[in-house]
C-alpha cells in the first residue's frame, strides 16, 4: 500500500514526464494524448466537486463542457470571420485570446449551472439524475437545431487561439497550459474539500437532517457546489475545443456526461486524484484497445462493469487502500 | 394552417406518446418495485428492433418478427437481471448508473459487432400499408393508426395486469414493502426477474413497432430512453398512471411544438427567422415542460409527496 499523497505526487509527475519524454523523443501525438487526458481530467475534477463532495450524481455535466466549448467556438468564429458578435446595444467582437475565452466560458457555464442547479436541486436521488440528464439533452438538441453556429456539423476553428508569450500551435506549450489548468483545478478542489464550506457540503451529503439542525441550508450549499463544479467543467470544455480546434453538439452528448462519471469511478470515488487517474486510464485504453479492435467500447464496458461490481475503490482504492473518512 | 393537418399532428403526437408509454412503463415499474435506475432500458428497445428486423427479414413475417422482439428483449432482460442487475439493488444510484451505462456500451457495440454499422430495415406488413380513411376526410397512415391502437391495448392490458391479477398484487406489494412480502413467502428474486423481463418486453415491443417507421440502428434506444426519463419525471416515478398521462403529454407537446411554434412565431416575424427560432424552441419544449412541472410539483404529477 502506498500513501495517497505520495501516490498523487507520482501521478502528477507521470502526467508531466510522459509529454516531456515525447517532446525529447519527437512524438507529438503522445503529447496530444496527454493533453487530452489532462483536459478530460479537469472536466471530471469539476464534476467531482458536485459528485464526490456533494453526492450530487449529475448526468448532465456535458452541458457545461459544451457551453465552454461553444464559448470558445463562437468567439473564435467571429474573430476568424471578422464579424461582430453583436452590434446593438453595444459592440461585442470575437476574440482569439485564450484568457478572455476562458473567462467567458467560466461565466457562461456558471450561469447555466446556476439555472440548471436551481431547478434540479429541488429534487434528490433518481429524479436529480434524470433531470440533469434531460437538461443536458435539451442543450444538445438546441445546439443541433441552431444553424447559426454550424448546427449538427459544428464549428471549425482554423488556428488555435493565442496565449500571451506562448506558441500554442506547438503541442507542448498547449499541453503545459492544460496541465497548469488541471493543477489549478485540483488545488481548488483540494482547498474546497478542506474549507468550512466543503466540510458543510460533505456533511449535507452524509446527514442532511443534522446540517439543517445546525442552521445551514443544504440547498444553498449544493447549489454553490454545483455552480463551482459547472464552471470548472466549462473551462475544460473551452480547452477541449481548442485542442481539437473544433466544436460540435457531441460535446453536449449524454455519453460525454457518462464518461466523466466513468473517469471518477475508474480512478476511485471521492478521491482528489480519482478523476485524473480515470481520465488517463480512459485515454490509454481508448488508444490501446481502439487500436486492437473497432469495438473497443465492449471491453471498456466489461472493465467498467467489473470495477463497479467488484472493485469499488477504483484504481486509487486498489493502490492506496481504504480512505480514513467515515461515510 | 388547416384543421386536417392539425388533427394529423395530434395523431402523430399520440403515436409518439403511446410508444413512450411502452418504454416508460417498464422503467417506472423497475424503479418502483426494485428502486433501480436502468439506463440500459434503451438497449432493450434496440434489441427488440434488431430481433424483429432480423427475424422478419429472414421469414418475411412481421408477426413472427414482433414475437421475436418480445422474446429477445424479455430474454435479454431476464439474463441481465440475473447476472448483473441483481447485485445492484442495494447499491446507491451512482453504482446503478455506472453499471447500466457499462451495459449500454456492451449492448451497443455488441450489436454493432453482430449486425454491422449499417441500419437494417423492417418492412411494414402489406395489410397495414397505405392510408386509412378517418371521418372528416382525414387520411392517416394505417400502420401508425395500428401502433396507436396496439399501444393503447397494451396499456389497458398492463393496467388490468397490475390491478386485477395475483402477479399484479405482488408487484404492487413489492412497491409498497419488499421486506414484508418476502416475509410472507413470495419469492422476491423471482418476482424481480419477472418485473424486469416484463419491462424489457414492453421496451422490445416499442422498438419493433417503431423500427418499421424508422431505421433500425445502433444507438436508436438512447434518445427514446431520455424522453422516457422526462416522461417519468413529469409523471412521478413509480406511477404507471402518471407515466401514461405524461407520455401522452410529452408526445403531444413535442409533436405539436414542432408544428405550431414556427407558425406562431411567423405571425409577427419574417418566416425564415420564425422558422429558425420556432424549431430551436420546439426542440426544447418538452424539457421546458418538465422544468415547469418540477417548479410546481418536484415529485411529478402523480408522484407521492415526500
Amino acid at each position: 500500500m502506498i500513501r495517497e499523497p505520495i501516490l498523487n505526487a507520482v501521478i502528477m509527475a507521470a502526467l508531466l514526464a510522459v509529454p516531456l519524454w515525447a517532446l525529447w523523443a519527437g512524438e507529438p501525438f503522445t503529447i496530444t494524448l496527454a493533453t487530452r487526458a489532462a483536459i478530460l481530467a479537469l472536466a471530471a475534477v469539476g464534476l467531482n466537486i458536485a459528485l464526490g463532495l456533494g453526492g450530487l450524481v449529475s448526468l448532465g455535466h456535458a452541458a457545461f463542457f459544451g457551453i465552454g466549448g461553444y464559448a470558445m467556438g463562437i468567439l473564435a468564429h467571429h474573430a476568424q470571420t471578422y464579424t461582430p458578435l453583436m452590434e446593438a446595444p453595444f459592440l461585442i467582437e470575437g476574440t482569439k485570446s485564450m484568457p478572455v475565452i476562458w473567462l467567458t466560458a467560466i461565466v457562461a457555464a456558471s450561469l447555466a449551472a446556476l439555472l440548471i442547479g436551481a431547478l434540479s436541486l429541488r429534487t434528490t436521488g433518481v429524479y436529480f439524475i434524470m433531470i440533469t440528464l434531460a437538461f443536458g439533452q435539451m442543450l444538445y438538441y438546441f445546439a443541433i437545431s441552431w444553424p447559426t453556429y454550424g448546427g449538427e456539423d459544428g464549428l471549425s476553428i482554423y488556428v488555435r487561439n493565442d496565449f500571451p508569450g506562448l506558441n500554442t500551435l506547438r503541442p507542448f506549450p498547449f499541453f503545459a497550459i492544460s496541465y497548469v489548468a488541471l493543477a489549478v483545478g485540483l488545488f481548488l478542489s483540494w482547498r474546497i474539500a478542506k474549507s468550512p464550506f466543503g466540510l458543510a457540503l460533505s456533511a449535507a451529503r452524509q446527514n442532511e437532517a443534522r446540517v439543517r439542525t445546525v442552521g445551514m441550508d443544504p440547498y444553498r450549499l449544493r447549489l454553490t457546489a454545483f455552480v463551482i463544479s459547472g464552471a470548472i467543467t466549462g473551462l475544460a470544455g473551452a480547452l477541449f475545443a481548442d485542442l481539437n480546434r473544433f466544436v460540435s453538439p457531441t460535446m453536449f452528448s449524454w455519453q460525454m456526461s457518462g464518461e466523466f462519471i466513468v473517469f471518477i469511478i475508474l480512478g476511485g470515488t471521492a478521491r482528489l486524484f480519482g478523476p485524473v487517474v480515470g481520465a488517463c486510464l480512459f485515454v490509454i485504453l481508448e488508444h490501446w484497445l481502439g487500436g486492437l479492435s473497432d469495438y473497443w467500447l465492449v471491453f471498456l464496458g466489461a472493465i467498467l462493469l467489473l470495477v463497479v461490481l467488484f472493485a469499488r475503490g477504483g484504481v486509487i482504492g486498489a493502490l492506496a487502500g481504504r480512505e480514513a473518512t467515515h461515510d | 394552417m388547416n384543421a386536417v393537418l392539425l388533427i394529423e399532428q395530434v395523431l402523430n403526437g399520440l403515436q409518439l406518446g403511446v410508444m413512450l408509454f411502452l418504454m416508460s412503463a417498464g422503467l417506472t415499474l423497475i424503479f418502483g418495485v426494485m428502486g433501480l435506475i436502468n439506463l440500459a432500458h434503451g438497449s432493450l428497445y434496440m434489441i427488440g428492433a434488431f430481433a424483429a428486423a432480423a427475424v422478419a427479414g429472414a421469414t418475411g413475417s412481421f408477426v413472427l418478427g414482433l414475437g421475436a422482439a418480445l422474446a429477445a428483449a424479455a430474454a435479454a432482460g431476464a439474463l441481465v437481471e440475473v447476472t448483473v442487475i441483481r447485485r445492484l439493488y442495494d447499491r446507491d444510484h451512482l453504482d446503478q448508473v455506472l453499471a447500466t451505462f457499462a451495459l449500454i456500451l456492451i449492448f451497443s457495440e455488441g450489436t454493432r459487432w453482430l449486425f454491422g454499422s449499417f441500419p437494417l430495415f423492417l418492412d411494414i406488413p402489406d395489410a397495414l400499408r397505405g392510408p386509412a380513411s378517418l371521418p372528416l376526410g382525414i387520411e392517416y397512415p394505417r400502420y401508425r393508426l395500428t401502433i396507436i391502437l396496439a399501444g393503447l391495448a397494451v396499456a389497458a392490458g398492463l393496467f388490468l395486469l397490475i390491478a386485477k391479477t395475483r402477479i399484479g398484487i405482488r408487484i404492487r406489494a413489492g412497491e409498497a414493502d419488499r421486506e414484508m412480502i418476502a416475509a410472507l413467502g413470495v419469492d422476491i428474486s423471482k418476482l424481480y426477474t419477472l418485473v424486469f423481463a416484463l419491462g424489457a418486453a414492453l421496451a422490445g415491443l416499442a422498438g419493433a413497432l417503431v423500427g418499421a417507421i424508422q431505421s433500425v440502428q445502433v444507438g436508436m434506444g438512447e434518445p427514446v430512453l431520455i424522453l422516457a426519463f422526462v416522461v417519468i419525471v413529469i409523471g412521478g416515478i413509480g406511477s404507471i398512471r402518471g407515466a401514461f398521462v405524461a407520455s401522452i403529454l410529452v408526445g403531444l407537446t413535442d409533436t405539436l411544438g414542432r408544428f405550431l411554434l414556427p407558425i406562431a412565431f411567423g405571425t409577427f416575424m419574417d418566416p425564415s427567422q420564425a422558422n429558425l427560432i420556432g424549431t430551436a424552441l420546439a426542440s426544447m419544449a418538452i424539457y421546458i415542460l418538465m422544468a415547469a412541472v418540477l417548479v410546481f410539483r418536484p415529485t411529478g404529477l402523480f408522484g407521492a409527496a415526500t
